[in-house]
């Protein structure tokens, strides 16, 4: 079946009420029944919850073969625990059949492609795939087809029983020996615990894994010790230096510069641009050196920022201490200022995924958003977003909270070179949508700025600005002549991967790539 | 022209092609991209094309695309075979077939 943006479905995905994705804001106001997990009762005191090793904590909360494991991915590149975790469930324990419920898999998780390959991981579920889990699923070597879901699709599906986790394996810089738990005062910080919290209270059982055990209690904490079966003390968690990879960087090319200046400069002209806007940015070079420039628009104005969302960098951090936010509120650190900073302002506060973005809830933050900024892989004429798929149709990217704050924003701008390479990253039709256009306003680019045609408003306020803007096909025109006319890409027919919209609607599948030939 | 001898042109830097050309009896050609899925064919019609202009009708082309645009590789497939027949010592032509 044919969803909203024009994506093909296969009707045997569409089975146990799941839908194709009808346009945003689908579901407002209808009721969900949210799951719940079964719980070991702690009635009869104990002096600790500490466990010698990882597969005592295992066998402790019951591991077993089928069972549904997350863990969270503050440390992004420098993760040691879910690499751990899962070679002892693998390699010491012999389990098979495992589903694993990720907030996203890249090269700290590089092992989990080889037991994808040997058919011992067989289901997965993650806000992003890089690195070899990307072509191992590509290539459709995974068992069932990957769900791809959003920052705010993640605790949905979990709070709607379409995912269960039997036992969430989550990392943490600091606890106590009953499982009082946070991402600071450790060894290895990573700051914000946002992505691993809502898991401690959905899963059936939850171990905490620590490298810097504290004194009874650990408060305030991000994970309660009501929450936690077992904690277990190992050598390191992580290797915080890897947290800013080379997607959480602070550009210095001219062009990226000037795509970031022209950003503020849309963001000055709209009139959510007053004291008290809100404002997120994503992790992509340009888009996080908008906070650069927007200084300047603020203190122009003489205003300030009420919030700002999601993931954090020490730029947004510089702003608050400057006394240009009012509030921080965190579900991410991109680099070590930024996980440092964290509490250290009582204004910076750490909230979950779900508080962040979930489209489930009675109302996420991302709904009091003002503006995102965001990159993106690929941008169509019909202003879908890629973010997952590569040119290649390689699963290698994140959704992360891209398609949440873009339907939750006000103004949501993408920023974008036209072209990387040879690849024309405004195109006729992305691979894969993963936001779809009726959330997305703007398009800033090195060769001109586009609006998407739907927000007359914001047109008028670039017009009378003085903002220069063209047709987004001029943009995709432009690109074209300088790289050629990419041929479509050619496929197999099955589907390795569905991505969720972040209402639970399928919005697009990505099929195994059939191999290039000349013929 | 006539191939002589092996010769090498470009670099595997994004956005380049490295291409080298190397005596053969017929004409052999060989293309790893980066970006093959999209533009494979454009890039073998593209060498091809240069490779026809520069009148070589034998030797072993081997290219290594790292998404270099069309103009980057005929500019490197032109210069592989100048420098493979002897042509790149002095008065090169540059551009002087490609551009005809």
């Amino acid at each position: 079946m044919r969803n909203a943006v024009g994506r093909e479905i296969p009707d045997y995905l569409l089975t146990n009420g799941r839908e194709v994705y009808q346009g945003k804001n689908y579901k407002d106001g209808q009721y969900i029944k949210k799951a719940s997990p079964t719980v070991r009762r702690g009635e009869k005191p104990v002096e600790d919850k500490l466990c010698q090793t990882i597969r005592e904590a295992c066998e402790k909360c019951g591991a077993h073969d089928g069972m549904t494991f997350s863990f969270h991915t503050e440390f992004r590149d420098g993760d040691y625990v879910a690499s751990m975790v899962c070679k002892v469930l693998v390699e010491e324990m012999g389990l098979k059949d495992l589903h694993v419920a990720a907030t996203s898999l890249g090269s700290a998780q590089d092992i989990f492609a080889d037991y994808m390959e040997q058919g011992i991981i067989v289901e997965a579920q993650t806000s992003g795939v890089r690195g070899r889990i990307g072509e191992v699923i590509s290539a459709g070597k995974l068992k069932n087809p990957a769900i791809i879901r959003s920052h705010g699709g993640r605790p949905r599906a979990v709070e709607a029983g379409e995912v269960h986790i039997d036992i969430a394996f989550l990392a943490a810089a600091t606890s106590d020996c009953c499982g009082n738990a946070k991402g600071t005062g450790g060894k290895n910080n990573c700051g914000s615990m946002g992505f691993a919290n809502h898991d401690s209270h959905y899963a059936d059982h939850t171990v905490i894994i620590t490298d810097t055990l504290v004194p009874f209690p650990n408060l305030p904490s991000s994970i309660s010790c009501i929450d936690v079966d077992a904690v277990c003390v190992v050598e390191a968690i992580g290797d915080p230096k890897k947290i800013a990879t080379k997607e959480a960087r602070m550009t210095d090319n001219p062009r990226e510069l000037m795509m970031a200046e022209n950003v503020a400069k849309v963001i000055a002209a709209t009139p959510y641009f007053k004291d008290g806007f809100s404002f997120q940015t994503g992790v992509g070079g340009p888009s996080l050196a908008v906070n650069r420039f927007l200084e300047e628009h603020m203190r122009k104005q003489n205003i300030k920022m009420s919030f700002a969302l999601g993931g954090t960098s020490s730029a947004i951090c510089a702003l608050q201490d400057k006394g240009l936010v009012d509030y921080i509120l965190d579900t991410q650190d991109f680099d070590q200022g930024a996980a440092a900073h964290l509490f250290t302002n009582p204004h910076h506060v750490e909230i979950d995924l779900s508080e962040y973005a979930n489209a489930a809830n009675k109302g996420a933050y991302v709904n009091k958003l003002d503006y995102v900024v965001l990159s993106a892989l690929e941008v169509d004429t019909k202003f879908n977003v890629n973010v997952i798929t590569g040119s290649d149709g390689v699963l290698r990217g994140a959704p992360g909270g891209h398609p949440d704050t873009a339907a939750g924003s006000k103004c949501c701008i993408i920023v974008t070179p036209l072209t990387r390479g040879r690849m024309a990253t405004v195109c006729k039709d992305v691979v894969t949508v993963t936001t779809p256009g009726d959330c997305v306003d703007v398009l800033v680019t090195d060769y001109g700025i586009a609006v998407n045609p739907a927000r007359q408003d914001i047109i008028e306020c670039l017009d009378q600005a003085g903002i220069k803007h063209v047709a987004i096909e001029s943009l995709q025109e432009k690109a074209y002549s300088l790289v050629g006319e990419p041929e479509p890409l050619q496929w197999e027919d099955q589907v390795v991967a569905i991505v969720e919209a972040r209402d639970g609607t399928i919005l697009d599948v990505v099929k195994k790539v059939k191999p290039f030939s000349f013929e | 022209m006539l191939i002589e001898k092996s010769a090498m042109a470009g670099t595997l830097e994004s956005s380049d092609a490295q291409v080298t050309v190397e005596p053969a009896e017929g004409l052999e050609l060989n293309i790893q991209s980066s970006v093959l899925n999209q533009y494979g064919h454009q890039i073998k019609a593209t060498i091809l094309e240069t490779l026809n202009r520069l009148e070589v009708t034998a030797g072993k082309v081997t290219v290594i695309d790292k998404g270099a645009l069309d103009c980057t590789l005929k500019a490197r497939v032109e210069c592989a075979v100048f420098r493979s027949c002897g042509k790149s010592e002095s008065n090169i032509p540059w551009g002087g077939v490609i551009n005809d």
